[in-house]
Protein backbone atom coordinates (compact mmCIF):
# COMPACT_ATOMS: atom_id res chain seq x y z
CA UNK A 1 0.00 0.00 0.00
CA UNK A 2 1.26 3.46 -0.85
CA UNK A 3 0.97 6.02 1.82
CA UNK A 4 0.27 9.65 1.06
CA UNK A 5 3.30 11.88 1.34
CA UNK A 6 3.21 14.73 3.84
CA UNK A 7 2.05 17.89 2.08
CA UNK A 8 5.31 19.75 2.39
CA UNK A 9 7.38 17.04 0.68
CA UNK A 10 6.90 18.21 -2.95
CA UNK A 11 7.87 21.78 -2.07
CA UNK A 12 10.94 20.60 -0.15
CA UNK A 13 12.02 18.32 -3.00
CA UNK A 14 11.65 21.11 -5.53
CA UNK A 15 13.56 23.53 -3.29
CA UNK A 16 16.39 21.02 -2.84
CA UNK A 17 16.56 20.42 -6.60
CA UNK A 18 16.69 24.17 -7.32
CA UNK A 19 19.37 24.69 -4.67
CA UNK A 20 21.42 21.85 -6.11
CA UNK A 21 21.20 23.30 -9.60
CA UNK A 22 22.14 26.73 -8.26
CA UNK A 23 25.10 25.30 -6.33
CA UNK A 24 26.27 23.42 -9.41
CA UNK A 25 25.96 26.54 -11.58
CA UNK A 26 28.14 28.53 -9.16
CA UNK A 27 30.65 25.73 -8.52
CA UNK A 28 31.19 25.12 -12.21
CA UNK A 29 32.18 28.77 -12.58
CA UNK A 30 29.11 30.02 -14.40
CA UNK A 31 29.10 33.24 -12.41
CA UNK A 32 31.25 35.17 -9.91
CA UNK A 33 30.48 34.95 -6.21
CA UNK A 34 29.94 38.73 -5.98
CA UNK A 35 27.25 38.49 -8.64
CA UNK A 36 25.55 35.31 -7.46
CA UNK A 37 26.78 33.67 -4.27
CA UNK A 38 26.51 29.90 -4.08
CA UNK A 39 23.96 28.48 -1.63
CA UNK A 40 26.69 27.27 0.73
CA UNK A 41 28.11 30.82 0.81
CA UNK A 42 24.65 32.20 1.59
CA UNK A 43 24.23 29.63 4.33
CA UNK A 44 27.53 30.54 5.95
CA UNK A 45 26.71 34.26 5.65
CA UNK A 46 23.45 33.52 7.42
CA UNK A 47 25.30 31.63 10.16
CA UNK A 48 28.04 34.23 10.59
CA UNK A 49 25.64 37.17 10.71
CA UNK A 50 22.87 35.49 12.69
CA UNK A 51 22.73 38.26 15.30
CA UNK A 52 22.60 41.15 12.85
CA UNK A 53 20.14 39.48 10.54
CA UNK A 54 18.01 38.28 13.43
CA UNK A 55 17.59 41.79 14.81
CA UNK A 56 16.82 43.22 11.41
CA UNK A 57 14.40 40.40 10.76
CA UNK A 58 12.53 41.24 13.96
CA UNK A 59 12.17 44.83 12.77
CA UNK A 60 10.85 43.81 9.36
CA UNK A 61 8.54 41.11 10.72
CA UNK A 62 6.96 43.62 13.07
CA UNK A 63 6.46 46.03 10.19
CA UNK A 64 4.84 43.40 8.02
CA UNK A 65 2.49 42.11 10.71
CA UNK A 66 1.42 45.54 11.92
CA UNK A 67 1.26 46.99 8.42
CA UNK A 68 -0.89 44.13 7.30
CA UNK A 69 -3.17 44.56 10.30
CA UNK A 70 -3.50 48.23 9.42
CA UNK A 71 -4.25 47.32 5.80
CA UNK A 72 -6.89 44.79 6.86
CA UNK A 73 -8.57 47.25 9.20
CA UNK A 74 -8.54 50.03 6.63
CA UNK A 75 -9.56 47.77 3.75
CA UNK A 76 -12.45 46.19 5.65
CA UNK A 77 -13.74 49.49 7.03
CA UNK A 78 -13.52 51.12 3.63
CA UNK A 79 -15.19 48.15 1.94
CA UNK A 80 -18.14 48.27 4.36
CA UNK A 81 -18.47 52.03 3.90
CA UNK A 82 -18.38 51.70 0.12
CA UNK A 83 -20.81 48.78 0.25
CA UNK A 84 -23.31 50.78 2.27
CA UNK A 85 -23.01 54.02 0.37
CA UNK A 86 -23.24 54.28 -3.41
CA UNK A 87 -22.09 57.87 -3.05
CA UNK A 88 -18.89 56.81 -1.31
CA UNK A 89 -18.36 54.14 -3.94
CA UNK A 90 -18.53 56.72 -6.69
CA UNK A 91 -16.40 59.21 -4.77
CA UNK A 92 -13.76 56.97 -3.34
CA UNK A 93 -13.29 53.89 -5.47
CA UNK A 94 -11.61 55.62 -8.44
CA UNK A 95 -9.19 57.38 -6.10
CA UNK A 96 -8.38 54.11 -4.34
CA UNK A 97 -7.54 52.58 -7.71
CA UNK A 98 -5.39 55.56 -8.63
CA UNK A 99 -3.56 55.42 -5.31
CA UNK A 100 -2.10 52.10 -6.39
CA UNK A 101 -0.17 53.82 -9.14
CA UNK A 102 1.64 56.23 -6.83
CA UNK A 103 5.33 55.24 -6.52
CA UNK A 104 5.92 55.06 -2.79
CA UNK A 105 9.37 56.80 -2.77
CA UNK A 106 7.61 59.93 -4.03
CA UNK A 107 5.64 60.21 -0.80
CA UNK A 108 8.16 58.56 1.58
CA UNK A 109 9.69 61.83 2.66
CA UNK A 110 6.27 63.38 3.18
CA UNK A 111 5.22 60.51 5.42
CA UNK A 112 8.37 60.95 7.52
CA UNK A 113 7.73 64.69 7.63
CA UNK A 114 4.28 63.95 9.06
CA UNK A 115 5.04 61.07 11.41
CA UNK A 116 8.78 61.10 12.08
CA UNK A 117 11.48 58.44 11.78
CA UNK A 118 9.68 55.73 13.72
CA UNK A 119 7.83 52.70 12.53
CA UNK A 120 4.55 54.39 11.68
CA UNK A 121 5.43 55.84 8.26
CA UNK A 122 6.60 52.37 7.24
CA UNK A 123 3.33 50.84 8.38
CA UNK A 124 1.49 53.40 6.30
CA UNK A 125 3.52 52.47 3.23
CA UNK A 126 2.85 48.74 3.73
CA UNK A 127 -0.83 49.43 4.36
CA UNK A 128 -1.04 51.56 1.21
CA UNK A 129 0.35 48.68 -0.80
CA UNK A 130 -1.69 45.97 0.94
CA UNK A 131 -5.11 47.48 1.51
CA UNK A 132 -6.15 47.42 -2.12
CA UNK A 133 -6.55 43.64 -2.58
CA UNK A 134 -8.40 43.51 0.73
CA UNK A 135 -10.68 46.35 -0.36
CA UNK A 136 -11.57 44.88 -3.74
CA UNK A 137 -12.16 41.31 -2.57
CA UNK A 138 -14.18 42.43 0.44
CA UNK A 139 -16.42 44.69 -1.62
CA UNK A 140 -17.12 41.80 -3.96
CA UNK A 141 -17.65 39.49 -0.99
CA UNK A 142 -20.15 41.85 0.64
CA UNK A 143 -22.14 41.92 -2.58
CA UNK A 144 -22.05 38.12 -2.87
CA UNK A 145 -25.01 37.46 -0.57
CA UNK A 146 -27.52 35.91 -2.92
CA UNK A 147 -30.73 37.86 -3.56
CA UNK A 148 -32.92 35.02 -2.30
CA UNK A 149 -31.25 35.13 1.10
CA UNK A 150 -31.55 38.90 1.13
CA UNK A 151 -35.25 38.51 0.43
CA UNK A 152 -35.62 35.97 3.23
CA UNK A 153 -33.95 38.35 5.68
CA UNK A 154 -36.39 41.04 4.63
CA UNK A 155 -39.38 38.85 5.48
CA UNK A 156 -37.75 38.28 8.86
CA UNK A 157 -37.66 42.07 9.25
CA UNK A 158 -33.88 42.36 9.35
CA UNK A 159 -32.62 45.93 9.56
CA UNK A 160 -29.83 47.14 7.29
CA UNK A 161 -27.36 46.71 10.12
CA UNK A 162 -28.61 43.20 10.93
CA UNK A 163 -28.37 42.16 7.30
CA UNK A 164 -24.77 43.33 7.33
CA UNK A 165 -23.96 41.66 10.61
CA UNK A 166 -25.69 38.31 10.21
CA UNK A 167 -25.37 37.78 6.49
CA UNK A 168 -23.25 40.12 4.40
CA UNK A 169 -20.17 40.24 6.62
CA UNK A 170 -19.98 36.45 7.14
CA UNK A 171 -20.60 35.97 3.43
CA UNK A 172 -17.71 38.34 2.71
CA UNK A 173 -15.29 36.70 5.12
CA UNK A 174 -13.81 34.09 2.75
CA UNK A 175 -13.29 36.71 0.05
CA UNK A 176 -11.75 39.10 2.55
CA UNK A 177 -9.36 36.39 3.70
CA UNK A 178 -8.41 35.70 0.10
CA UNK A 179 -7.69 39.38 -0.20
CA UNK A 180 -5.59 39.18 2.95
CA UNK A 181 -3.53 36.38 1.41
CA UNK A 182 -2.84 38.46 -1.68
CA UNK A 183 -2.04 41.40 0.58
CA UNK A 184 0.39 39.28 2.50
CA UNK A 185 2.15 38.18 -0.66
CA UNK A 186 2.82 41.82 -1.53
CA UNK A 187 3.26 42.82 2.12
CA UNK A 188 6.78 41.46 2.48
CA UNK A 189 7.99 43.28 -0.61
CA UNK A 190 5.96 46.22 0.72
CA UNK A 191 8.15 46.21 3.82
CA UNK A 192 11.21 46.33 1.59
CA UNK A 193 9.78 49.31 -0.26
CA UNK A 194 8.82 50.95 3.03
CA UNK A 195 12.30 50.60 4.50
CA UNK A 196 14.08 51.82 1.43
CA UNK A 197 11.78 54.73 0.67
CA UNK A 198 11.46 56.33 4.09
CA UNK A 199 14.48 57.87 5.81
CA UNK A 200 15.09 56.19 9.12
CA UNK A 201 17.35 56.16 12.15
CA UNK A 202 18.29 53.49 14.65
CA UNK A 203 20.66 50.56 14.97
CA UNK A 204 18.57 47.94 13.27
CA UNK A 205 16.56 49.24 10.36
CA UNK A 206 15.13 46.08 8.88
CA UNK A 207 16.13 43.48 6.34
CA UNK A 208 15.14 45.66 3.38
CA UNK A 209 17.62 48.37 4.20
CA UNK A 210 20.20 45.72 5.09
CA UNK A 211 19.78 44.14 1.64
CA UNK A 212 20.21 47.47 -0.15
CA UNK A 213 23.35 48.31 1.85
CA UNK A 214 24.84 44.84 1.34
CA UNK A 215 24.04 44.68 -2.34
CA UNK A 216 25.75 48.02 -2.83
CA UNK A 217 28.65 47.09 -0.55
CA UNK A 218 29.66 43.82 -2.20
CA UNK A 219 28.22 41.80 0.65
CA UNK A 220 26.17 39.85 -1.83
CA UNK A 221 26.09 36.67 0.21
CA UNK A 222 24.63 38.52 3.20
CA UNK A 223 22.06 40.22 0.99
CA UNK A 224 21.03 36.79 -0.23
CA UNK A 225 20.92 35.49 3.32
CA UNK A 226 18.57 38.33 4.27
CA UNK A 227 16.47 37.58 1.21
CA UNK A 228 16.24 33.94 2.23
CA UNK A 229 14.81 35.04 5.56
CA UNK A 230 12.15 37.15 3.83
CA UNK A 231 11.39 34.22 1.54
CA UNK A 232 10.81 31.87 4.47
CA UNK A 233 8.85 34.50 6.38
CA UNK A 234 6.42 34.97 3.49
CA UNK A 235 5.75 31.24 3.37
CA UNK A 236 5.15 31.02 7.12
CA UNK A 237 2.77 34.00 7.07
CA UNK A 238 0.84 32.62 4.12
CA UNK A 239 0.36 29.30 5.88
CA UNK A 240 -0.76 30.96 9.10
CA UNK A 241 -3.39 32.83 7.16
CA UNK A 242 -4.56 29.63 5.46
CA UNK A 243 -4.91 28.02 8.89
CA UNK A 244 -6.81 31.06 10.13
CA UNK A 245 -9.13 30.82 7.15
CA UNK A 246 -9.96 27.20 7.84
CA UNK A 247 -10.75 28.16 11.41
CA UNK A 248 -12.75 31.26 10.61
CA UNK A 249 -14.65 30.04 7.55
CA UNK A 250 -15.02 26.28 7.98
CA UNK A 251 -18.14 26.25 5.83
CA UNK A 252 -16.12 27.08 2.76
CA UNK A 253 -14.99 23.73 1.52
CA UNK A 254 -13.50 24.77 -1.75
CA UNK A 255 -10.53 26.87 -0.83
CA UNK A 256 -9.49 29.69 -3.09
CA UNK A 257 -7.00 28.94 -5.82
CA UNK A 258 -3.50 29.20 -4.43
CA UNK A 259 -4.55 28.34 -0.90
CA UNK A 260 -1.68 26.75 0.94
CA UNK A 261 -2.97 23.47 2.20
CA UNK B 1 -49.47 51.96 -7.69
CA UNK B 2 -53.02 51.50 -8.83
CA UNK B 3 -55.28 50.18 -6.13
CA UNK B 4 -58.50 51.35 -7.70
CA UNK B 5 -59.85 47.88 -8.26
CA UNK B 6 -59.87 47.10 -4.58
CA UNK B 7 -62.75 49.26 -3.43
CA UNK B 8 -65.25 47.33 -1.31
CA UNK B 9 -68.07 48.06 -3.72
CA UNK B 10 -66.29 46.56 -6.69
CA UNK B 11 -68.47 44.58 -9.04
CA UNK B 12 -68.33 40.99 -7.83
CA UNK B 13 -69.45 39.50 -11.12
CA UNK B 14 -65.95 38.39 -12.04
CA UNK B 15 -65.58 36.52 -8.81
CA UNK B 16 -68.86 34.73 -9.29
CA UNK B 17 -67.89 33.91 -12.81
CA UNK B 18 -65.12 31.79 -11.37
CA UNK B 19 -67.37 30.38 -8.73
CA UNK B 20 -69.65 28.76 -11.25
CA UNK B 21 -66.69 26.95 -12.71
CA UNK B 22 -65.65 25.76 -9.31
CA UNK B 23 -69.03 24.73 -7.97
CA UNK B 24 -69.11 21.22 -9.35
CA UNK B 25 -65.86 20.15 -7.76
CA UNK B 26 -66.70 21.12 -4.22
CA UNK B 27 -67.64 17.98 -2.45
CA UNK B 28 -67.99 18.69 1.18
CA UNK B 29 -68.83 21.26 3.75
CA UNK B 30 -66.16 22.43 6.07
CA UNK B 31 -65.40 20.13 8.89
CA UNK B 32 -63.12 22.25 11.04
CA UNK B 33 -64.57 23.34 14.32
CA UNK B 34 -66.35 26.65 14.23
CA UNK B 35 -66.38 27.00 10.48
CA UNK B 36 -69.67 27.42 8.76
CA UNK B 37 -70.45 25.47 5.62
CA UNK B 38 -69.30 27.49 2.66
CA UNK B 39 -69.71 27.31 -1.02
CA UNK B 40 -66.99 26.98 -3.58
CA UNK B 41 -65.75 30.55 -3.36
CA UNK B 42 -66.17 32.82 -0.43
CA UNK B 43 -68.03 36.01 -0.98
CA UNK B 44 -66.12 39.28 -0.62
CA UNK B 45 -67.85 39.82 2.71
CA UNK B 46 -66.73 36.46 4.00
CA UNK B 47 -63.22 37.18 2.88
CA UNK B 48 -63.20 40.42 4.79
CA UNK B 49 -63.95 38.52 7.95
CA UNK B 50 -61.06 36.15 7.41
CA UNK B 51 -57.60 36.51 8.86
CA UNK B 52 -56.01 36.85 5.44
CA UNK B 53 -58.00 38.49 2.69
CA UNK B 54 -56.51 38.87 -0.76
CA UNK B 55 -58.79 40.86 -3.05
CA UNK B 56 -58.55 41.09 -6.81
CA UNK B 57 -54.80 41.00 -7.01
CA UNK B 58 -53.17 41.72 -10.31
CA UNK B 59 -49.55 42.05 -11.15
CA UNK B 60 -47.42 42.36 -14.25
CA UNK B 61 -43.67 42.22 -14.11
CA UNK B 62 -41.00 42.68 -16.70
CA UNK B 63 -39.08 39.65 -17.79
CA UNK B 64 -35.31 39.80 -18.04
CA UNK B 65 -35.68 40.71 -21.67
CA UNK B 66 -37.99 43.55 -20.75
CA UNK B 67 -41.20 41.99 -22.03
CA UNK B 68 -44.20 42.45 -19.74
CA UNK B 69 -45.36 39.22 -18.11
CA UNK B 70 -48.80 39.16 -16.58
CA UNK B 71 -48.37 37.01 -13.50
CA UNK B 72 -51.61 37.46 -11.60
CA UNK B 73 -55.02 38.30 -12.96
CA UNK B 74 -57.78 39.16 -10.53
CA UNK B 75 -56.82 36.68 -7.82
CA UNK B 76 -58.91 36.69 -4.67
CA UNK B 77 -58.58 34.29 -1.80
CA UNK B 78 -58.81 34.17 1.95
CA UNK B 79 -57.80 32.13 4.95
CA UNK B 80 -59.37 32.00 8.37
CA UNK B 81 -57.21 31.84 11.46
CA UNK B 82 -55.50 28.48 11.70
CA UNK B 83 -56.59 27.40 8.27
CA UNK B 84 -54.22 25.64 5.89
CA UNK B 85 -54.81 26.90 2.37
CA UNK B 86 -52.98 25.49 -0.61
CA UNK B 87 -52.52 27.28 -3.89
CA UNK B 88 -51.80 24.87 -6.72
CA UNK B 89 -51.19 25.51 -10.36
CA UNK B 90 -48.82 24.77 -13.19
CA UNK B 91 -45.29 26.12 -13.16
CA UNK B 92 -45.11 29.82 -13.78
CA UNK B 93 -48.69 30.56 -12.82
CA UNK B 94 -47.71 33.41 -10.55
CA UNK B 95 -47.74 31.42 -7.31
CA UNK B 96 -44.46 32.82 -6.11
CA UNK B 97 -45.53 36.33 -7.09
CA UNK B 98 -48.66 35.82 -4.99
CA UNK B 99 -46.60 34.84 -1.93
CA UNK B 100 -44.23 37.74 -2.37
CA UNK B 101 -47.15 40.12 -2.44
CA UNK B 102 -48.67 38.53 0.67
CA UNK B 103 -45.31 38.78 2.44
CA UNK B 104 -44.99 42.43 1.50
CA UNK B 105 -41.92 41.87 -0.66
CA UNK B 106 -43.68 43.08 -3.76
CA UNK B 107 -46.12 45.89 -4.36
CA UNK B 108 -48.90 44.62 -6.63
CA UNK B 109 -50.16 46.62 -9.59
CA UNK B 110 -53.70 46.28 -8.30
CA UNK B 111 -55.72 44.74 -5.51
CA UNK B 112 -55.25 44.56 -1.78
CA UNK B 113 -53.93 42.23 0.83
CA UNK B 114 -55.31 42.47 4.33
CA UNK B 115 -53.81 40.18 6.90
CA UNK B 116 -51.28 39.73 9.65
CA UNK B 117 -47.54 39.97 9.12
CA UNK B 118 -46.45 37.03 7.02
CA UNK B 119 -43.19 35.16 6.84
CA UNK B 120 -41.87 33.41 3.76
CA UNK B 121 -40.37 29.94 3.71
CA UNK B 122 -38.77 29.65 0.30
CA UNK B 123 -38.28 26.52 -1.75
CA UNK B 124 -34.55 26.56 -1.17
CA UNK B 125 -33.89 26.33 2.54
CA UNK B 126 -31.50 29.30 2.36
CA UNK B 127 -29.89 28.41 5.65
CA UNK B 128 -26.83 30.52 6.38
CA UNK B 129 -23.78 28.27 5.97
CA UNK B 130 -21.81 30.06 8.67
CA UNK B 131 -24.38 29.27 11.36
CA UNK B 132 -25.15 25.85 12.82
CA UNK B 133 -28.66 24.41 12.70
CA UNK B 134 -29.73 25.88 16.02
CA UNK B 135 -28.35 29.32 15.23
CA UNK B 136 -30.08 29.23 11.87
CA UNK B 137 -33.43 28.50 13.48
CA UNK B 138 -32.80 31.15 16.12
CA UNK B 139 -31.97 33.72 13.45
CA UNK B 140 -35.61 34.88 13.37
CA UNK B 141 -35.47 35.63 17.06
CA UNK B 142 -32.08 37.32 16.83
CA UNK B 143 -33.39 39.56 14.05
CA UNK B 144 -36.39 40.35 16.23
CA UNK B 145 -33.95 41.73 18.78
CA UNK B 146 -33.74 38.76 21.16
CA UNK B 147 -30.33 38.20 22.75
CA UNK B 148 -28.29 35.18 21.74
CA UNK B 149 -28.81 33.10 24.88
CA UNK B 150 -32.60 33.28 25.11
CA UNK B 151 -32.95 32.96 21.34
CA UNK B 152 -30.94 29.74 21.30
CA UNK B 153 -32.87 28.42 24.29
CA UNK B 154 -36.19 29.02 22.54
CA UNK B 155 -34.91 27.38 19.38
CA UNK B 156 -33.66 24.39 21.36
CA UNK B 157 -37.12 23.91 22.83
CA UNK B 158 -38.68 23.95 19.37
CA UNK B 159 -36.01 21.55 18.11
CA UNK B 160 -37.17 18.98 20.65
CA UNK B 161 -40.77 19.51 19.68
CA UNK B 162 -40.04 19.11 15.97
CA UNK B 163 -37.84 16.06 16.38
CA UNK B 164 -34.67 17.94 15.49
CA UNK B 165 -32.85 17.35 18.75
CA UNK B 166 -29.36 16.02 18.31
CA UNK B 167 -28.78 18.16 15.22
CA UNK B 168 -28.30 21.48 17.02
CA UNK B 169 -24.60 21.84 16.30
CA UNK B 170 -24.66 20.49 12.75
CA UNK B 171 -23.69 22.88 9.99
CA UNK B 172 -26.15 23.14 7.09
CA UNK B 173 -23.77 21.39 4.69
CA UNK B 174 -23.74 18.41 7.03
CA UNK B 175 -27.53 18.02 6.93
CA UNK B 176 -29.67 16.19 4.39
CA UNK B 177 -32.12 18.14 2.27
CA UNK B 178 -35.05 17.04 4.42
CA UNK B 179 -33.31 18.04 7.64
CA UNK B 180 -32.37 21.41 6.20
CA UNK B 181 -36.02 22.06 5.35
CA UNK B 182 -37.00 21.14 8.90
CA UNK B 183 -34.52 23.66 10.25
CA UNK B 184 -35.84 26.23 7.77
CA UNK B 185 -39.36 25.50 9.00
CA UNK B 186 -38.24 25.95 12.61
CA UNK B 187 -36.76 29.31 11.64
CA UNK B 188 -40.05 30.21 9.95
CA UNK B 189 -42.08 29.25 13.04
CA UNK B 190 -39.79 31.17 15.37
CA UNK B 191 -40.40 34.38 13.46
CA UNK B 192 -43.54 34.49 15.60
CA UNK B 193 -45.69 35.57 12.67
CA UNK B 194 -49.19 34.17 12.45
CA UNK B 195 -49.20 33.65 8.72
CA UNK B 196 -46.70 31.27 7.13
CA UNK B 197 -46.19 31.42 3.38
CA UNK B 198 -44.58 28.18 2.24
CA UNK B 199 -43.26 28.32 -1.31
CA UNK B 200 -42.96 24.75 -2.62
CA UNK B 201 -41.07 23.75 0.51
CA UNK B 202 -40.56 20.13 -0.57
CA UNK B 203 -40.09 20.54 -4.31
CA UNK B 204 -36.37 19.90 -4.12
CA UNK B 205 -36.68 16.63 -2.22
CA UNK B 206 -36.89 13.06 -3.45
CA UNK B 207 -40.29 11.35 -3.36
CA UNK B 208 -39.74 9.34 -0.18
CA UNK B 209 -38.33 12.26 1.77
CA UNK B 210 -41.10 14.48 0.46
CA UNK B 211 -43.81 12.20 1.75
CA UNK B 212 -42.03 11.93 5.11
CA UNK B 213 -41.77 15.70 5.25
CA UNK B 214 -45.47 16.11 4.48
CA UNK B 215 -46.38 13.91 7.44
CA UNK B 216 -43.89 15.74 9.58
CA UNK B 217 -45.24 19.15 8.57
CA UNK B 218 -48.83 18.04 9.20
CA UNK B 219 -47.83 16.87 12.68
CA UNK B 220 -45.81 20.00 13.39
CA UNK B 221 -48.68 22.27 12.40
CA UNK B 222 -51.00 20.34 14.70
CA UNK B 223 -48.64 21.06 17.58
CA UNK B 224 -47.93 24.64 16.48
CA UNK B 225 -51.09 25.85 14.75
CA UNK B 226 -50.64 28.69 12.30
CA UNK B 227 -52.45 30.08 9.31
CA UNK B 228 -50.66 28.68 6.30
CA UNK B 229 -50.61 29.60 2.65
CA UNK B 230 -48.87 26.72 0.89
CA UNK B 231 -47.89 27.09 -2.72
CA UNK B 232 -47.16 23.89 -4.60
CA UNK B 233 -47.48 22.34 -8.02
CA UNK B 234 -48.13 18.98 -6.38
CA UNK B 235 -51.91 18.65 -6.08
CA UNK B 236 -51.62 15.55 -3.93
CA UNK B 237 -49.39 17.38 -1.45
CA UNK B 238 -51.94 20.18 -1.28
CA UNK B 239 -54.76 17.72 -0.53
CA UNK B 240 -52.77 15.75 2.04
CA UNK B 241 -51.79 18.87 3.97
CA UNK B 242 -54.47 21.49 3.58
CA UNK B 243 -58.07 22.34 4.48
CA UNK B 244 -58.75 24.08 1.22
CA UNK B 245 -57.12 23.98 -2.20
CA UNK B 246 -57.21 26.89 -4.59
CA UNK B 247 -56.48 26.01 -8.19
CA UNK B 248 -54.78 28.67 -10.28
CA UNK B 249 -54.70 28.70 -14.06
CA UNK B 250 -51.68 28.89 -16.28
CA UNK B 251 -50.20 32.39 -16.55
CA UNK B 252 -51.67 34.84 -16.01
CA UNK B 253 -52.75 33.14 -12.80
CA UNK B 254 -56.46 33.33 -12.06
CA UNK B 255 -58.53 31.29 -9.66
CA UNK B 256 -60.10 28.34 -11.46
CA UNK B 257 -61.62 26.55 -8.51
CA UNK B 258 -61.60 26.07 -4.78
CA UNK B 259 -61.83 22.65 -3.22
CA UNK B 260 -62.75 22.01 0.36
CA UNK B 261 -60.74 19.10 1.70
CA UNK B 262 -62.90 17.61 4.43
CA UNK B 263 -61.00 14.35 4.76
CA UNK B 264 -60.03 13.00 8.17
CA UNK B 265 -56.41 13.32 9.25
CA UNK B 266 -53.84 11.95 9.04
CA UNK B 267 -54.12 11.65 5.30
CA UNK B 268 -51.80 9.72 3.07
CA UNK B 269 -50.87 10.37 -0.51
CA UNK B 270 -52.18 6.97 -1.60
CA UNK B 271 -55.66 7.24 0.00
CA UNK B 272 -58.55 6.70 -2.39
CA UNK B 273 -60.31 9.88 -1.31
CA UNK B 274 -57.15 11.90 -1.80
CA UNK B 275 -56.77 10.43 -5.27
CA UNK B 276 -60.39 11.25 -6.12
CA UNK B 277 -60.01 14.87 -5.09
CA UNK B 278 -56.75 15.07 -6.96
CA UNK B 279 -58.41 13.86 -10.13
CA UNK B 280 -61.05 16.55 -9.78
CA UNK B 281 -58.50 19.28 -9.25
CA UNK B 282 -56.49 18.14 -12.23
CA UNK B 283 -59.64 18.07 -14.34
CA UNK B 284 -60.14 21.72 -13.43
CA UNK B 285 -56.60 22.53 -14.42
CA UNK B 286 -56.96 20.69 -17.70
CA UNK B 287 -60.29 22.34 -18.48
CA UNK B 288 -59.59 25.89 -17.47
CA UNK B 289 -55.90 26.28 -17.97
CA UNK B 290 -55.64 25.55 -21.67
Amino acid sequence: MRRALPRFVPAVLLAVALLAAWELYCDLGGVQGAVLPAPHAVASALWDNAGLLGHNFAVTAEEVVLGLALALAAGLAMAVAIHLSPLLRRAFYPLAVGSQAVPIPVIGVLLVFWWGFGIFPKLVVIALICFFPVLVTTIDGLASLDPERAKLLRTLDASRWQTLRFAELPAALPAALSGARIALAVGVIGAFIAETSTPTTGTYTGLGREIVLDAGGFQTARAYAATALLFAFAIVCFHSLAVAERRLAPWRRTAAPGAAR
Amino acid sequence: MAHGSSSPGADPSNLWGNAREGSDVTTATRSRAGASPVGPLRTPAERRGAELAVERLEHTYRSERGAPVRALDDVSLSATAGELVAVVGPSGCGKTTLLEVVCGLLEPDGGTVAGPAAVLMPQRDLLLPWLDALENAALSLRLAGRRRGPALAAARELFCELGLDGFERARPDELSGGMRQRVAFARTLLSGKRLLCLDEPFAGLDAITRSEMQQWLAGSLQREPRTVLLVTHDVEEAIVLCDRVIVLSRRPGRVLAELEVALPRPRRAGDAQVAALRARALAQLGGGGA
